[in-house]
């Protein structure tokens, strides 16, 4: 491996996603335990947790996306085009998901507040689902022709394997969800956050321990690089001491270590998908040589090096303001007259 | 139906559905920097309760413009994949700079300026405000930018890698500044200016003539009207100048637009009129010689007509023709309303003339025409080709979707979109009718003790 702009954009690719995963897993996570709470109050509560900033993490997954049209769109144009309906789905759970949250407290009924919920809750539900659907099938592998467009079907991409890798986003969406859940609430909905952040981890532990099993026995390739590597299994390792962590720390109430040790979690699981994934973006089965790769795949030299100074102005500005902006509403939700 | 038909009819049908808002939240956006920076300058509560009352209306076509705006992204690779990888290079960069610069920054200090009220100080309040509206503007910049390198491609060569040509950037400020972004960006922003002043107009028309919230309806519609007023006569400059690059750029789009089918000089501007595509002539009320004074400022200049292209690089004559001419009619009309509207207010007898409030009500719908005729003439003008000179529409599609998939997700969006329109009608109708809240005349948290926080900024 070396750092050339190709793998620099695969690695900023990945960070963006990364990015949408420890931002908008939360706010997909508190959507999909919206249900559980029945009473409005607790519900108002704890959808204005992610009120001031689902929004923008959302972007992350638009920028996402940009830059991979932008760095290599033969990739986006393959697996846009051809996971198509499951796009047109997600798109839609994302739809009714921004919506629900937008309109649900701007009306009293009991009719109309129950039917936003569900969208919200369903909403996210199904958009987790189906990015863990999509990651799973970028995984295994999917049917490329030789003209590096998708060969196969929507239902031939509900395999087991991907199936069980949406499963388990779920599961991880919803114990980050629940985590930051804790960081925001207080009193009585507090203590029943906690009851849930307990289920959803293990929950998220049982299907954390069969994808790795389902992983090292049926896809090989998925963890190649580290048996080649053995100093990689440190990755491994962090990783299974970041899981560890949280119900360490959510034994000790210290909910935003917990939470900053979800995190970790999602960045190593990213960096393991990263690091055996490389240098395919959309491996070819049951084809290998028909693989999209960060060199077929991309956009000319120039082109990512223009993105790389535009990535290097603006990320940064990024960071700096969505800091900034998350200091402005730390602490616990207070609902005021602004409030959804 | 075929591919192509489906795929063309749900990329116009969900693109006109989110135009709707994001003029909406620019328009908006200055007119919220305008009604904030007036609080900060005079101190007047009034100001305070106004932009209050427009951030609740902001932020539900806020939420809408990004539902259905994270659409369109999807859109180019799910449908138009073959375009996607031929354009990925040039195209994504600017979709991408858009995400960066201009998605990240509306977003952040939307959640400031929506509920940052009684957590930030006043000055910072303000600055997330200019923030949105920036953003928001950035946002039309980097889309305008893509767009118009589809009419008018520049800074790219065309390389074949494996038998596969696409475009690729040589010169990534020759691709921004292309010749028709400029303007094409002029015109677009004022068309959204227009979209958000009209709204401030039209619903403080509304109050003024059920004599409701009469203070602050009179100070809004004020606001609203210069705005207005302003954003329209920069608007008649723009679409000169925009013209005048159609003429240059894209001639088979102006022909298309004016009906044009023969090269002349003194070429004929027709007011109001038809075009008969059968004769290949236009029938309707025609000023002779003022379109080649427009393009050429020459009368006697000559104006390129559809005869110089071959019939299978023209745009569709009887389309183009009449959404430029609804634009431009609509476009005029919203000067003649602002300015009658200035003039009376100006003589203070406005709220007199209740025939003009009226039509104060109702001119929220012209910009919104105005801006989706506008579009439509602009993306009809440019067929048959999706890349001007490089790539035929029909060239551009996906390789593996299918019509019924399409179809499906056609079907679905469309059912999603009225929902979500009858929706957003129905809130934008109960919040028009709630009106803007008494509270907010008094200070409230943080604002409540402005010299105690003065004290606290300079700490």
């Amino acid at each position: 491996m070396n750092l050339d702009l190709n793998t620099i954009w695969f690695i900023l690719v990945g960070v963006l996603f990364t990015g949408y995963a420890m931002l908008d897993g939360f706010d997909l996570g508190i959507g999909a335990l919206h249900l559980f709470t029945k009473d409005d109050l607790e519900r108002r509560t704890l959808l204005n947790a992610i009120g001031p900033v689902w929004d923008g993490n959302e972007v992350w997954l638009v920028t996402g996306g940009g830059a991979l049209f932008a760095a290599f769109p033969n990739v986006y144009a393959t697996v846009f085009s051809g996971f198509y309906l499951a796009f047109i789905l997600l798109l839609v759970a994302l739809i009714f998901r921004a919506v629900a949250i937008e309109f649900r407290s701007k009306q009293p009924m009991r009719w109309w507040r129950q039917m936003w919920d569900i969208g919200f809750s369903v909403g996210s539900l199904v958009s987790a689902l189906l990015i863990g659907v999509a990651m799973g099938n970028i995984a295994w592998g999917v049917p490329i022709d030789a003209h590096g467009e998708f060969a196969g079907t929507f239902l031939g991409l509900l395999k087991p394997y991907p199936l069980l890798l949406g499963v388990t986003t779920v599961a991880l969406f919803m114990m980050h969800g629940a985590i930051y859940g804790l960081m925001k609430t207080e009193g009585a909905l507090h203590d029943k956050l906690r009851g849930w952040a307990m289920n959803s981890i293990i929950f998220f532990v049982i299907c954390a321990a069969i994808t790795t099993m389902a992983t090292l026995l049926y896809v090989p390739h998925m963890a190649a690089r580290v048996r080649e590597n053995p100093w990689l299994f440190s990755l491994a390792l962090v990783n299974m001491l970041a899981i560890a962590n949280i119900p360490r720390e959510f034994y000790h109430g210290r909910d935003w270590k917990a939470f900053l040790s979800s995190c970790a979690t999602m960045i190593t699981l990213m960096a393991l998908f990263g690091v055996n994934q490389y240098p395919y973006l959309v491996f070819s089965q049951p084809n290998p040589d028909n693989s999209l790769t960060i060199y077929n795949a991309a956009s000319s030299e120039k082109t990512l090096g223009i993105m790389l100074i535009i990535a290097g102005i603006g990320v940064p500005l990024v960071v700096a303001y969505t800091i900034c902006i998350y200091w402005i509403f730390r602490g616990k939700v207070k609902l005021d007259r602004m409030s959804y | 139906m075929d591919v192509l038909t489906l795929a063309r009819i749900q990329f116009g049908a969900t693109v006109a559905f989110h135009y709707l808002y994001p003029p909406l939240s620019i328009g908006l956006g200055i007119l919220l920097v305008v009604m904030e920076a007036a609080w900060l300058k005079t101190n007047n509560p009034i100001y305070h309760q106004m932009a209050r009352f427009w951030t609740r209306v902001f932020a539900l076509t806020f939420a809408v413009g990004v539902a259905t705006g994270i659409v369109m992204e999807f859109e180019f690779g799910t449908n138009w994949a073959t375009y996607s990888r031929f354009v990925g290079d040039v195209f994504g960069s600017a979709l991408a700079a858009e995400g960066i610069f201009a998605f990240f920054l509306e977003s952040g200090f939307l959640a400031v300026l929506l509920f940052g009220w009684d957590k930030v100080s006043r000055k910072i309040h303000f600055f997330s405000t200019c923030m949105v509206c920036l953003g928001a503007h950035f946002s039309a910049v980097w889309i305008v930018v893509a767009n118009s390198w589809m009419q008018t491609p520049a800074g790219y060569h065309l390389v074949t890698h494996d038998g596969v040509t696409r475009a690729e950037i040589t010169d990534f400020w020759q691709l921004v500044f292309n010749p028709s972004s400029v303007d094409r960006l002029f015109h677009v922003l004022c068309g959204a200016w227009q979209a958000g002043a009209f709204l401030v107009v039209s619903v403080s028309a509304w109050y003024v003539l059920k004599n409701k919230y009469t203070d602050f309806a009179r100070a809004s519609l004020r606001v609203g009207l210069t705005v207005g007023l302003i954003a329209s006569l920069l608007q008649l400059i723009s679409g000169d100048s925009s013209a005048r690059g159609v003429a240059k750029n894209q001639p088979a789009k102006l022909a298309a637009f004016e009906g044009l089918y023969n090269t002349e000089s003194n070429a004929p501007l027709t007011l109001v009129g038809y075009v008969d595509e059968k004769d290949q002539k236009v029938v309707g009320l025609q000023w002779p010689g003022l379109l080649s004074w427009l393009v050429a400022h020459n009368t006697q200049a000559t104006v390129t007509g559809l005869d110089a292209f071959p019939p299978q690089d023209r745009p569709p004559v009887e389309a183009s023709f009449l959404f430029f001419h609804g634009m431009v009619g609509v476009g005029f009309a919203m000067i003649a309303i602002a300015a009658l509207g200035c003039f009376y207010s100006w003589r203070k007898v406005l709220f007199e003339k209740r025939w003009l409030l009226w039509i104060l009500v109702f001119s929220v719908l012209g910009p919104q025409i105005a801006n989706q005729l506008g579009w439509f003439a602009a993306e009809v003008g440019r067929q048959p080709w999706i890349v001007y000179g490089l790539m035929r529409t029909p060239e551009g599609l996906s390789a593996v979707v299918k019509a019924n998939v399409v179809l499906t997700s056609l079907i679905l969006f469309t059912f999603i979109y009225f929902l979500l329109f009858a929706v957003f009608i129905y809130l934008l109708n109960d919040k028009i009718q709630h009106g803007p809240d008494d509270a907010d005349l008094t200070r409230s948290g943080k604002l409540a003790l402005p010299t105690e926080l003065t004290h606290h900024e300079k700490t």
